[in-house]
Parts: C-alpha cells; structure tokens; sequence
C-alpha cells in the first residue's frame, strides 16, 4: 500500500481558520490591555479570510476527499458562509457588552472561532469520526465560552447544565452510531446508505440505533423533550454569548440533520419521519405555550427557539429535495433573526445593565422610533406575518409539509403560529402603546448602530424579494445531493 | 466461548446504569461526571466488540478518537465544576436551582 497524499483544497478554509486561530492564541498573548481592540480587528480579518477561501473553491461541484470522509458541496459551502457572515456579526454586535463587563480577553474571540471552526467541520463531515470531533469541538468551546463569566452564579449554573446534557446527548449519539456501524459495517455516510438501501442491514439493530441517534440530534437542535438546556442557557450566559448559540450552532445542526438523516439515513426516512413528527409537534407546542408566561425576554427568546426548531424540522421531516431546502431557507431566516433580536438587546444594555426583561422595551418608539421600528420587523418577522423573511420561511416549510400529506400537522402548525403571534404582538404593544420609564435615547457604537439597521432591513427585504435566497437554498440542495 | 451479543449486553448494561445515574442522581456532581465518563465507555465496548466481530479496524479507531475527547470534556467538566463551586459553596445536585421558570 503507498500513501496518497490527500487532496487538501476542499479543506482550505477551515485549514485556514484553524492557523488563524493558533496565531491568534499567541499573538494575544503579547497584546497590552488597552490595545485589546487588535484582536477583535485580528478576529474579523481571520473571518474575512476564510470567507475569501470560500468563495474561491469550485461551485456547484461536489468534491469528496480525505478517503471519503470530508465533502465540499454546494450546501456545504453555502452554510459555511452564512455562518462565517453570521459570527462576524456575532462580535461586531458583542464588542461593546463585553468591554463593559471585563470579557473583552482573547479567549473570547478564540473559543467563538474554535466553535465556528468545529460548526465547519460538521457542515463538511462524510463521516461518522469527522462529524463526531466537529461536534465535540463545538460543544466544548461553548462550555467554556457559557461559563466565561466566571464570578456569575447563573453562568456557570448554565454552563454546568449544558455540559452534563452535552456530554449525554454525545454518549447517546455514539451509542446509536455504533449500533450503526454494526449494522452496516461502515463509518462513511455514502456506504451506510448504499448497505441499508440494498437491504444488507438488520432493521431491528438499526432502528435501534436511529432512536439513540435522533435523540442525541434532537437535543443538538434543542427540541422537545431535549430542550432543557436552551432556555437556562439564553438566561444564564451573558447575552453576547447566548447570540452565538443562536446563530452558527443552529447552522450546525441543520447540517447535522441533513448529514446523518437525509444523507447517511436517507433509504430509514419512514422511520426518522414519525420520529420527527412526534419530535416537531411537542417542540411547536411547548415552545410557544411556555413563551407567553415569560417575562424575561432571553427566556421568551429561548422557548421560542424551541418552536422555531419545530417548524424546521416540518421541512426535515417531509424527507423531499423541496423540504429540505425549504428547512435550508427556514434556519438561514431564522439566524438572521436571532441575530437582530440579540442585537437589539444587546444595543439596549449598559455598563451593568441587562436589557432582557419585556418591560425594559415599553415606550421604545418614544425614546428611539428608529430601533423600535427594528425590533417591529424582527418581531413580525419572528411572528410569520407577511412582508418578512419569517413568513416566507413558514409558508416553505409547511407547502413542504403538505406535498409529503402530512395535512394534519401544517394544520397544527398554523394554529400554534396564531398562538405564537401573541407573544410577539405583546412587545409590538409594549413598544408603541406604553409609555417609557426612561426617555434617554438609545446610544451605542456605530457599526452596531449600521448593522443592526442592515440586519433589519434584510428581513424586510427578504419579505419583499425571497426569491433570490430560496434559489440559492434550491440550487445548494439539488446539486448536493444529487447523487 | 464469548460471542457478539455477550458484549452488547455489557455494554447495554453500562450504557443503562450511566443514564440511570445520571438520572437518579441527586447528591454529587462529581458522580455524574463519573457515570459521563461510564457512558462513553460503554460505547467506546460496544465499537470494539463490533469492530472485532466485522474484521474492520475503523471501529477501534474510534474508540481511540472518543476516548481523547472524552479526556477533554472531564477537563472541561472539571473546570466548571471548579468555578461553580467558587460561586455557590457546594456541588449538589439539587443547589442548582437558581435558573428556573
């Protein structure tokens, strides 16, 4: 046997993050306090480099390398984008909150890239070990990244708390995996599929393995009944971290989702699909029930996830190329949400000020017309009401749902979003009808200012034109996975 | 003469005892870093007797893949529980109560 060198270009944005990041690590070292912002400055150009080495590689080709366990696709690139476009935001939103409460330190910026970096690796990941070592690396960056806040009881109460829930949902995942693997006799996701579609596989052990599997993915996503950790989280982290969670490990996810059940359990969708529903109409109705009695609006933002996650699980579970890149377009809209509406808290906090409970936004319009219009459109948006990139999400996910006949539950679905719209019409009133208990204006720096009205307005704009998104969602989907 | 279904059952059995511990559990956090720890080996069995049975090596060689990373989420698990001890004076279970509907 001689050694063949790998191919390494599909991996070259991440082998890029990666030496980045190492130098990062050092160079921070050497940084004096006050010069602090050099790194931030070092974080986002790393950023930009790696969206360089994206947008360089081959499109619309689908490259396997690494003997079979790495891929670089359309829909992998297509993510990984996003979530690099995403965490840039992610600090350009969080600068000023954590200057002010003394987490302006280099590890900041490491474990959010270290996070990003094993988001890339999942996103890419043909095989079990790859997908297994990107998702570790991200759950352990966020660990450390949850309990930063050192002196806070609440932060390392999270922290605790998606730990021993991290390390259960892995140890379920693994459990599954290898039942798989001893089913199949394979780790690679293209094999496992080829040995279950030819029927060479025992059903018995495999659904066995695909319960252990869907629960530990489910809890990744945080759905129901594995969704404890994501309203402690929100409330517990400080909010620039909660962002992050919203944001490029949702994107994950969906890659997760898309790799293990509709890739390498593509020839199981019966039985991945009743699990899902089982998974999606729970996750819908505890969500948006649970939100109405929260008054803390991290909490409200967390439960609301959960229902969120619902909803793209409907495009997941209709197992159809439609669905998926409906469930495709539905996380994309959903980061961009979540990332405007921790924005906008964060640009409300000050130096030892949270701005996370629902009356801290009463009289918005009165002190800032301009933010309170923000948050309008992140809210309808959120809401799926017309003219915002949520209600196109919605309307893709459940078409999708209802082409796979599943008509009873994009009934569901629709009420639960009538029952959802309460809670988001509630801040809506809050902001116009209310008065405010204090007039200052909002101020904040002004990039967060710029790309928080962007971020906005891209919400509007994806309600007025989507068009272009959901062909990239299709397009991405369709040569992906073609084969 | 062991074959394939003894190793599962042992396997099933330690994977069964860690949830339970983990479930049950109301006293210690450092037990449940131990039954954490349980779990993984239970499918770190599981992988080895498979990879045995099926004549193929990737199976151990995932095992050697989860058994570092599961020396660095002790590590990790370890540390939180350092700085969680710092702040509340004690690692029962039951304290950590202060994030709660």
């Amino acid at each position: 046997m001689t050694f063949v060198p790998p191919n390494l270009v599909p991996a070259y944005p991440e082998i890029f993050l990666l030496v980045a990041l190492s130098a990062l690590l050092i160079a921070d070292l050497f940084i004096d306090e006050t010069k602090r912002f050099l790194t931030y400055a070092y974080a986002q150009l790393a950023l930009v480099g790696t969206a360089g080495f994206l947008l360089l590689g081959a499109m619309g080709q689908v490259v396997v390398t690494f003997n079979g366990s790495f891929v670089d696709d359309p829909l992998a690139r297509t993510l990984k984008m996003i979530s690099v476009l995403a965490v840039s935001f992610v600090l350009a939103y969080s600068r000023d909150y954590i200057q002010s409460r003394g987490l302006f330190k280099g590890e900041f910026f490491v474990l959010i890239l270290f996070a990003l970096l094993g988001v890339m690796v999942m996103i890419s990941a043909n095989h079990f070990l790859v997908m297994y070592l990107g998702l570790e690396l991200l759950s352990l960056s966020l660990c450390a990244l949850i309990a930063l806040q050192r002196d806070s009881v609440i932060a390392s109460e999270a922290a605790m708390k998606y730990f021993v829930l991290a390390a259960l949902a892995s140890g379920m995942l693994l459990y599954g995996l290898s039942m798989i693997y001893g089913a199949t006799g394979s780790l690679q996701m293209a094999e496992v599929a080829n040995t279950i579609a030819q029927g060479n596989a025992d059903p018995g052990i495999l659904v066995l393995g695909l319960v252990f599997m869907v629960a530990g993915l489910s809890f990744k996503m945080g759905v129901v009944p594995f969704h404890m950790w994501v309203p402690d989280v929100y409330e517990g982290a400080p909010t620039a971290v909660a962002l992050f969670v919203t944001t490029a490990p949702k994107i994950g996810a969906f890659a997760f989702f898309m790799r293990l059940l509709a890739g390498a359990m593509g020839p199981m969708l019966p039985d991945w699909q009743s699990m899902l529903i089982i998974v999606a109409v729970l996750s819908m109705l505890l969500g948006n029930v649970t939100a109405i009695a929260q008054t803390n609006l991290k909490r409200m933002l967390a439960y609301s996830t959960i229902s969120h996650m619902g909803f793209l699980l409907l495009g997941i579970l209709s197992g159809t190329l439609g669905g998926y890149s409906a469930a495709m377009f539905y996380v994309v809209s959903y980061v961009l949400m979540s990332l405007a509406a921790f924005g906008m808290i964060l640009l409300m906090s000050r130096d030892g000020f949270e701005a996370d409970t629902l009356s801290d936004f009463k009289g918005l319009n009165k002190r800032s017309p301009w933010y309170a219009f923000m948050m309008l459109l992140i809210m309808i948006s959120m809401a799926g009401i017309p003219v915002s990139a949520g209600f196109f999400a919605k309307l893709a996910v459940l078409s999708a749902a209802l082409d796979a006949g599943l008509t009873w539950l994009v009934v569901f679905a629709v009420m639960m979003s009538l029952v959802g719209a309460f809670y988001y019409l509630r801040i809506i009133k809050l902001m116009y009808m209310d008065e405010p208990d204090d007039v200052t204006p909002l101020v904040g720096e002004s990039d967060h200012r710029l790309l928080l009205s962007i971020n906005g307005l891209t919400l509007l704009g994806l309600g007025i034109l989507p068009q272009p998104l959901i062909d990239l969602c299709t397009a991405s989907i369709a040569q992906s996975l073609r084969g | 003469m062991l074959n394939l279904t003894d190793y599962l059952m042992l396997g099933a059995l330690l994977f069964a005892i860690s949830i339970v511990g983990i479930f049950l559990n109301r006293k210690n956090l450092i037990v449940l870093l131990m039954c954490i720890e349980l779990m993984l080996l239970a499918v770190n069995l599981n992988f080895v007797a498979f990879s045995h049975y099926l004549h193929d090596t990737a199976g151990q060689v995932f095992v050697f893949f989860i058994l570092t990373v599961a020396a660095a989420e002790s590590a990790i698990g370890l540390a939180i529980l350092v700085v969680l001890f710092r702040n509340l004076r004690s690692i029962h279970v039951d304290d950590i109560s202060r994030l709660k509907e």
